[in-house]
Order: structure tokens, then C-alpha cells, then sequence
């Protein structure tokens, strides 16, 4: 898929990356103005790798997402008003208050969740590729984590389940340099993650993580594969985020001109740029207009919803 | 009684087991097993047995050595509409897969507001008595009957262990099935049909006037070897086997208790914060307390790690004669 040349792939990426822009400030300065509780994970200037990822995805694929998952959510076709309602613990929210941001899940769409356990997701994800295997599907299953969880358990055995099994699922890591306080340079001694894929006997490939053409040529080609029954894949796109880890970080361990540097490259105004002939500027001013407008309006739905009632708060323990 | 006798047949626990699982995967093409060792070697206690050759490699799927890895891959696979049963070698080893049992598996359910089911069965031979000590032997079903989302069996019979199971793979939740690993060559009588039993729903194996003994797992058999012993005596004990510890169904042993006045709570896990407590607990804030003669006793294990030596290990959890003693000491004293 052409996210450059094509207009409309190009105002599709475009839009889901403002969007998701938008709906991460917005969810700050809710936050920021005692609006919103609990605590966020912001995943501002790493739009390019969900919105790269899920547009080589299906209707029918699935998706597993981790603690910083708003931007998985969005570009796998979440609604924003549900989504805004469940920040804003209100009943009309995905899990009805009982998620939160870190639990976020839309079903439907195939988002099978976020996470709140780094590498959680990553077992989760080859077990939803063994099912697809077993009933003989074509679906895909692409499982997002951060570097900070290629050095968990989970996400070793879950990777070596996909791969003996040729399962399909893609593993895209979104390396944003940094495991909560954690730099890479301390946390592993090889020099890309994607050389973990050899441990496994599967492909890795590392890419521009601000750059969703990028991001979206090395996702598809995976997904490709997956399809065609060939097994996992391990995708590892470099970004970083620009804000603090969640709520209460105060960003001691990087320093302003790093955060510079990157901020320099963000994706957006990159992909703008990229576009500029494709779409034109008012096509590109139409693109922010309308991510902030569809913010807008699924802040103004959850604020009138109902909040989260505590009288059935003991009915979703058990299914029944 | 005008129904009809369920036709059942003796079978070993293991038997029984493995019979579960043939019809449910018979009768639901959803249905899989995963495990280590449960393909061509028959699992590691010989439940599987050869269903590998019935059902095929796909659906009896031998894993890595990689616990946290099956349970994770049975919670995907089971969120994308699949009924796995995955075969934990030694109950033990769930301390390996514990994120996903209690992070995942027991919580997707309830953080998703309800909008998806964790459709799970997780086996697992469990408790000591074959000399296999300390990492290999533990009774861990108090562990799992703390979280929310979990529901816990442990079958002491060969026909529970056919039915209980089935209805665990039935059940739209996780569900913990602890198969104590003593069992397995016990044989009995087992109903040929796929009939599940209901999850919640105790079993009175006995009925006595002087005391009430609950007991759980592999000390049920002990319970009624040691009412029998205390029959002799004169000293009639009820012997109550909860099945499943959640849901618990408290009511048969509060009723119970309210008849004989006195209660002996028996279990093979170590005593502190055990599952006995919870029913202790549980007669204590019921109309029983109003009724008991003696304070409610526990007999439990002791607060040590399994030892090797099997006299070491016979003295760390309450066998048949030790349940004589606790009951008639209860018996005489109140």
C-alpha cells in the first residue's frame, strides 16, 4: 500500500495519526486539570507505528496491545467515544469503568486488549494465532509490545511458541528507548532487537519507527507471510516517546536535548511533508480539523454519559 | 425413585479423566488439550494415553517445557473462540504460569466489562505421597480460590473426576481442576454418559450424628476410611466433600453442622490461610455457630515444604488414623 503517493491511504494515515495525536493531548490536559483519574500512558510520537501497522491488517485480524495502547486502539478502528467514556469511568465505556486506560479492549474490531503486564499480551497473541491455525483462517494476529518486554518470560515463550508452531502472528515492537526508566543500552547487549529473531529461527527486521511507509512495507510483508502459513515474524520499529513514562515521571534520566532531537523527527510533520503533494495543504488542514473535531465530540458524549455504576459491580467476575 | 440408574462402568481416576476429555472433544470440535508430554508419551501420569492417536497431534498438542508460555497461548486461544484444556505437568509448576492464570485468565473477563469470556480448563496433578518432595508435591488450591475469576474443583472420585471435569470444560470461565496425583489409580464407578455435574453443588458422603468431617481432595478417601474406624467405636461421623472450593456450596455442611454440633475440617495443604479456614470462617458467620458444641477443629498439614522421606512426608499431612484421633478427641472432649 502507497501511504505516499496514493491519496487515499495517504489522508487515511494522516487522520488516524492526528487522531490519535488529538485524543492522547486531549486525554493530558483532562488529566492535567483533574478531569480524568488514575494514570496514562501516552504514546505521543510513536503515532507512525500502529497507524503503519494495522493499515496492512484485515477486517477479522487481531490485534494484542500493552499499557500505552490508545494508538493501537484508534488505528484498529476503536470508537473514540467509547474509548473516552472508559478514561472518563463512565458506563458507557468499553469495560463499563472496569478497564481503564491500561485495559482498554474492543473486541469487535479485534482487539483482543492492552495490557497493564509488559510481554502479557505476547503468549496471548500466539495462543489467538493457534486458534486461528486450528479452524483453518486466514486472520492474522499482531502483537504490539516496547522494548521493555523482550527481556520478560513471557515474551520469550510466547515468541517461541509462534515460531515452532508457525503460527501466524507478527511481533512488532515499538522500541521507544526506553523500559519505564530504563535505556536500551542497559537493558540488552545486542545492538537491535530484531537479532533476537534469530534465537527463534524467524525473520527480524528493524525499521523507521516515524516513518509509517516504513512501518507499514516491513508489517505487510509479515502478514504476508503469516497468510501464506510461513510462521512469525519479528518487526522492530525504532521510535521514542516524547512524554514521561506515565503521570509521575519526571524525566530525570533523559535530557531535554535528546527529547529535542526526537521531537524534530515527528512523525507527523514528516509524513506532512511527504504528502504535501499528494494531498495538497488544504486536504492536510482538513486532516487536523477533523482529528480534533472527532476528539471533540467523543469528549462531549462520554461527559453526558452515565458514570460507572457500582451496583453491578459483582456481575462481570464470572461469565455466564 | 423413579429414574432411571445412570449406567456406569469401574474406572480408574485417570480413566475417567481421559474419557472426559474424548467426549468433549468428540462432542465439540472447539475442544484441545495442551501440555507437555501429553502427545505420544500419554502425559507424564498417563491420562492422555493414546488420544493422540483418536484425536491427532493438532488437538492433542505437545508443547515446549514453557508453563507461563501454554497458559498464555490457551488464554489467546480461548479469547479467539477456541475451549483449550491445558494439562499443567505438576501443579507445582503454575507458579511459572501465574501471570497468566491470575493477571490474565482470571481478570480479561471482568476488565473488558464483560464484553469477552476466558473459556479455559487448567488440569494439574497435585499434592504429596509419592516421595517426589518439596517443588513436586504441594497443595496449592487456596492460591487460586483468592482471585476473583477463578473457579477451583478438586474431584476426589473417579466419577467426579469424569464429570466435574466436563462441566469445567462446559464453563465460560478459568477454571483450576486440581487432580490429587494419589488418585489416578484409584478405580470406581463412573456413568458412561457425557453428563456434566454442576460447579458448586457439595457431596454429603456420609451422614453421622456426632460430628461433621469436611475434607477435600485425596483426604475425602481418608475421612470415610477413618469414619469407618470411628463407627466401631460408636462415634458417627458425616463426611462432607465440597468438590468444588469455588464456587463453594456452603449450605449442605451448615446444615450439617447444625445437627451434629461439632465440625473437623480436614485438609492436605499447611494449615496458615489454608481453604479450611475459609470454611471455618464460613460456619462461623452462619446459623451453625449458634448450634456448635466444640470449637471447629482443623486438621491440615503442617507449615513445612513436602519433605523426601516417606516418613517425613506421611507425618507432614493428616493420614486416615490422624483424622480417628482429631475426631474422637473432638467427640470426647465436647
Amino acid at each position: 500500500m502507497d501511504l505516499i503517493g496514493d491519496a487515499g491511504p495517504a489522508r487515511e494515515a494522516l487522520l488516524t495519526m492526528w487522531t490519535i495525536r488529538r485524543f492522547e493531548e486531549a486525554v493530558d490536559d483532562l488529566f492535567a486539570r483533574g478531569l480524568m483519574h488514575g494514570t496514562m500512558h501516552l504514546s505521543i510520537g510513536q503515532e507512525a507505528v500502529p497507524v503503519g501497522a494495522c493499515l496492512a491488517l484485515s477486517e477479522g485480524d487481531y490485534i494484542t496491545s500493552t499499557h500505552r495502547g490508545h494508538g493501537h486502539c484508534i488505528a484498529k478502528g476503536a470508537r473514540l467515544d467509547e474509548m473516552m467514556a472508559e478514561l472518563l469511568a463512565k458506563e458507557t465505556g468499553y469495560c463499563r469503568g472496569r478497564g481503564g486506560s491500561m485495559h482498554i479492549a474492543d473486541v469487535a474490531t479485534g482487539n483482543l486488549g492492552a495490557n497493564g503486564i509488559v510481554a502479557g499480551g505476547v503468549p496471548i497473541a500466539a495462543g489467538a494465532g493457534l486458534a486461528v491455525r486450528m479452524r483453518g483462517g486466514q486472520e492474522v494476529v499482531v502483537s504490539f509490545f516496547g522494548d521493555g518486554a523482550v527481556n520478560e518470560g513471557a515474551w520469550h515463550e510466547g515468541v517461541n511458541l509462534a515460531a515452532v508452531w508457525d503460527l501466524p502472528v507478527v511481533f512488532v515492537c515499538e522500541n521507544n528507548h526506553y523500559g519505564m526508566s530504563m535505556s536500551v543500552s542497559r537493558a540488552f547487549r545486542v545492538k537491535q532487537l530484531s537479532e533476537r529473531a534469530a534465537a527463534y529461527g524467524i525473520p527480524g527486521v528493524t525499521v523507521d519507527g516515524n516513518d509509517p511507509q516504513a512501518v507499514h512495507d516491513a508489517v505487510a510483508d509479515a502478514v504476508a507471510r503469516a497468510r501464506a502459513g510461513e510462521g512469525p515474524t519479528l518487526v522492530e520499529a525504532m521510535t521514542y516517546r516524547w512524554k514521561g513514562h506515565s503521570k509521575s515521571d519526571k524525566n530525570l534520566y533523559r535530557t531535554r536535548e535528546e527529547i529535542e532531537q526526537w521531537r524534530e523527527r515527528d512523525p507527523i510533520a514528516r509524513f506532512e511533508q511527504r504528502v504535501a503533494n499528494t494531498l495538497g495543504d488544504q486536504e492536510i488542514q482538513a486532516c487536523r480539523d477533523e482529528a480534533r473535531e472527532r476528539v471533540r465530540a467523543a469528549i462531549r458524549a462520554a461527559n453526558a454519559a452515565p458514570d460507572a455504576s457500582a451496583e453491578s459491580l459483582t456481575e462481570a467476575v464470572y461469565a455466564k | 425413585m423413579t429414574a432411571v440408574a445412570e449406567q456406569t462402568r469401574t474406572l480408574t481416576y485417570a480413566e475417567a479423566v481421559r474419557e472426559a476429555l474424548a467426549q468433549a472433544m468428540t462432542a465439540d470440535e472447539r475442544v484441545f488439550l495442551l501440555g507437555e508430554d501429553v502427545g505420544t508419551y500419554g502425559g507424564a501420569f498417563g491420562v492422555t494415553g493414546d488420544l493422540v492417536h483418536r484425536f491427532g497431534e493438532e488437538r492433542i498438542r505437545d508443547t515446549p517445557i514453557s508453563e507461563l508460555g501454554i497458559v498464555g497461548a490457551a488464554v489467546g486461544a480461548a479469547l479467539a473462540g477456541m475451549r483449550p484444556v491445558v494439562e499443567i505437568q505438576f501443579s507445582d509448576f503454575t507458579a511459572q504460569a501465574m501471570d497468566q492464570i491470575v493477571n490474565q485468565a482470571a481478570k480479561i473477563h471482568f476488565m473488558l466489562g464483560g464484553a469477552a469470556t476466558v473459556p479455559m480448563v487448567l488440569r494439574a496433578p497435585t499434592g504429596s505421597g509419592t516421595g517426589a518432595a518439596a517443588q513436586h508435591s504441594q497443595s496449592l488450591e487456596a492460591w487460586f480460590a483468592h482471585v476473583p475469576g477463578l473457579k477451583v474443583v478438586m474431584p476426589a472420585t473417579p466419577a467426579d473426576a469424569k464429570t466435574l471435569l466436563l462441566a469445567a470444560i462446559e464453563d465460560p470461565n478459568p477454571v483450576i481442576v486440581l487432580e490429587h496425583k494419589l488418585l489416578y489409580k484409584q478405580s470406581g464407578p463412573v456413568p458412561e454418559a457425557a453428563t456434566p455435574a454442576r460447579l458448586g453443588e457439595a457431596a454429603v458422603r456420609r451422614t453421622g450424628a456426632d460430628l461433621t468431617i469436611v475434607a477435600t481432595g485425596v483426604m475425602v478417601s481418608r475421612a470415610l476410611e477413618a469414619a469407618e474406624q470411628l463407627a466401631t467405636d460408636g462415634v458417627e461421623a458425616s463426611v462432607i466433600d465440597p468438590r468444588t472450593l469455588k464456587p463453594l456450596d456452603a449450605q449442605p455442611i451448615v446444615d450439617d453442622v447444625i445437627r451434629t454440633g461439632r465440625a473437623l475440617l480436614v485438609q492436605e495443604a499447611p494449615k496458615t490461610a489454608g481453604f479450611m479456614a475459609e470454611i471455618a470462617a464460613t460456619i462461623g458467620e452462619s446459623p451453625a455457630f449458634g448450634h456448635l458444641r466444640a470449637p471447629i477443629a482443623r486438621l491440615c498439614g503442617l507449615d513445612v515444604p513436602i519433605p523426601y522421606a516417606p516418613q517425613l512426608e506421611r507425618a507432614a499431612v493428616p493420614q486416615a488414623g490422624d483424622i480417628v484421633r482429631a475426631a474422637a478427641d473432638l467427640v470426647r472432649r465436647w
